[in-house]
């Protein structure tokens, strides 16, 4: 189970539509529970992959790091991040989870649709549609896997 | 000095989010952190020792690779080494393994009758989901394949078309409804495909396919369905077909008769292969100029559609080398063989197209961005605002009419009505002295007219452009169009 609060769980979307046609992405501060993750703050994060923004990102380490101090400042660890796919299913890719580390985080997808691609202009409104949670289960790199994990939405989560 | 213990991490390293160490470099750190948790040695490290690639080191905010000594840095008391797995990710530009691995509970729901088919089953609607086909046309054929590939899971519908819904459309394009009359037939498309199937990615382009954009557009799908109504695309379809290696779900209908087939396939033939060439231009007129039962392109377009979901699973046989032949009217279906053709200029084994062509001159008909044509085939076209001002003017035209006695009855302009086929029994009704004005619905069999009269010792023929349909929009908004 992902808990995320309403307002947290509208920006992480917000940036999706902001960011089309590129990929947005950021982190997700909160608490890892027994039975899955609490999501209290997500952060916005750029993406490095400039060449290629459409379809991959990338959260600099540095920045990163952070983000870690901060949460920590706060008490608050990192539980997940994350990322939209512009005109594109909101599912976890070969490179999604080839690219995926973080054994216990959730990694969130949005899907934003726009315009066509192809010959024709891009237009300026897009609207997030779907968003799915999915959990990096396993011990390691051999047998690491993402399984989808049911999103709560919170009026309004507190921090522990 | 601290080492901030990353999320994941923290299980192996007794839970800790920071653990103290002593070392007087990066690498005596992170050795001492080893030695006291070797759990993560795998976590960190390769079987030959080095860190693994998505694992980043920083030394307060610098990342080790970058800088002097690397990994035997010097540190201090104050420092802080932190451990950073890299975070990535994007978007499959291609079908591969993805959550599009698993159907979802409520894709188990809707596809129920196809999971408990054998031939199909959770594997097979599994790469219905990961498939991606590209319809040419919203319009009759395109309406009930659209349809019928969204309800049955197709997970990418491409789909072109730069027409707008008219009333004349909705006896058979059944994807649209009156509401939607006046809107762009893609828009109006993705409503209905949406309401059947929303688990449906449509990607739409609102272009004419043409050879500048035709092998891009096909690069990001797997099977192209050709639904066009003319054969400079189909041309243009089944060449970029072949040149990018795509299969493509043929159908075409006229009147009361369809066919079928699959084409470009790499043992089978391809469209030039039966056609090698184009039919004159007005030979074979359009579903406007001819006519065509609504139901035809319904009947169509469902095989066309049984045809992509064959390929897809690869089920059944597909009609590849088969041109299958419906006659509605009398609801026989028979089938003809197609062969190869080893000299096919497309898909031969010494192929001479290698790029798209001009495929309106291929056809013969006029460039569209040339003006209007004075002369086609030596016979002179008048434009229905001449012909309006010369009526004004009280010459002496006279104006004939080559269309069906049914078409008259719809809406006419005072023309005297011979059709057709008529015309060589009938012609001796007609001066040759004098200066006459063809006309039909569109113009094209109005140039046939004309060019037969002026073979037959009638010198001064005007072939009406655009016929009354023209006339209609361009001088007399009263007369119906049809």
């Amino acid at each position: 189970m992902l808990r995320i609060g309403q307002a947290q769980f509208d920006a992480i979307r917000r940036h999706g539509e902001e960011a089309y046609p590129n990929e947005c992405c950021g982190v997700l501060l909160g608490h890892m529970e027994e039975d899955g993750n609490t999501v209290i703050d997500a952060v916005s994060a750029e993406n490095t992959r400039s060449d290629s923004a459409h379809n991959r990102y990338h959260i600099a380490p540095q920045e990163l790091i952070r983000i870690q101090h901060q949460a920590r400042r706060r008490g608050l660890d990192i539980v997940g991040f994350y990322h939209s796919h512009p005109d594109h299913p909101a599912e976890w890719s070969k490179t999604d989870l080839e690219e995926a580390h973080w054994i216990g985080c959730s990694y969130v997808i949005t899907r934003v649709a726009g315009s066509a691609k192809g010959n024709v202009e891009v237009m300026a409104r897009c609207r997030a549609l779907e968003t799915n949670s999915f959990l990096l289960a396993g011990t390691g790199e051999e047998d690491k896997r993402l399984k989808r994990q049911p999103i709560e939405v919170v009026t309004e989560v507190g921090a522990r | 000095m601290q080492i901030h213990i990353p999320t994941p991490l923290r299980t192996y390293a007794g839970k800790q989010p920071i653990v103290e160490v002593s070392a007087s470099t990066v690498a005596e750190a992170l050795t001492e952190l080893t030695a006291k948790f070797p759990e993560l040695r795998k976590h960190l490290y390769t079987e030959q020792g080095k860190l693994r690639s998505f694992v980043n080191v920083y030394l307060n905010d610098e990342d080790i690779r970058y800088i002097a000594h690397g990994g035997n840095a010097p540190v201090k008391e104050s420092d802080t080494i932190s451990i950073i797995p890299s975070i990535a990710g994007g978007a499959p530009n291609t079908a591969t393994l993805s959550s599009a691995d698993v159907l979802t509970p409520e894709e188990m729901a809707r596809y129920s009758r196809h999971l408990i088919l054998p031939e199909v089953g959770e594997q097979g609607q599994l790469k219905l989901k990961a498939a991606r086909v590209l319809c040419i046309g919203a319009g009759g054929l395109g309406a009930p394949l659209t349809m019928y590939l969204a309800a049955a899971g197709v997970g990418t519908l491409g789909i072109v078309d730069f027409d707008v819904v008219e009333a004349s459309n909705l006896q058979r394009q059944v994807i649209h409804g009156t509401s939607d009359i006046g809107r762009p037939k893609l828009d109006s498309a993705e409503d209905s495909l949406k309401a059947i199937n929303p688990n449906v990615n449509i990607v739409k382009f609102p272009a004419r396919l043409s050879s500048e954009n035709a092998l891009e557009i096909f690069k990001d799908f797997d099977i192209i369905a050709d639904g066009t109504d003319n054969f400079p695309t189909r041309y243009l379809v089944n060449d970029a077909c072949v040149l990018s290696g795509k299969p493509n779900a043929y159908a075409s209908i006229f009147r009361f008769e369809g066919q079928a087939s699959v084409f470009a396939t790499e043992e089978g033939p391809c469209y030039r292969c039966l056609y090698p060439e184009p039919p004159p231009p007005g030979l074979v007129p359009s579903c406007a100029e001819g006519g065509v039962l609504g139901i035809l392109p319904g009947l169509l377009g469902i095989i066309q559609a049984t045809e992509v979901i064959k390929l897809i699973l690869g089920a059944g046989e597909p009609l590849v080398g088969r041109l299958l032949l419906v006659d509605a009217l009398a609801m026989r279906f028979r089938e003809l063989k197609l062969h190869k053709n080893p000299d096919c200029p497309a898909c031969g084994t010494h192929p001479t197209i290698t790029k798209l062509i001009d495929y309106e001159q291929f056809c013969g008909l006029p460039s569209k961005s040339a003006a209007p044509a004075a002369l086609v085939n030596g016979i002179p076209q008048m434009q229905p605002e001449e012909l309006k001002r010369r009526k004004d003017a009280r010459e002496d035209l006279f104006l004939l009419d080559v269309r069906e006695p049914y078409e008259f009855a719809i809406a006419q302009m005072g023309g005297h009505l011979i059709p057709l086929n008529d015309l060589p029994k009938r012609i001796r009704e007609l001066d040759p002295k004098q200066e006459i004005v063809v006309h039909c619905k569109v113009g094209g069999r109005s140039q046939m007219a004309a060019e037969f009269l002026s073979q037959n010792g009638f010198k001064k023929v005007h072939n009406l452009a655009g016929g009354i349909l023209a006339w209609s929009e361009k001088v007399d908004q009263k007369v119906p169009k049809y």
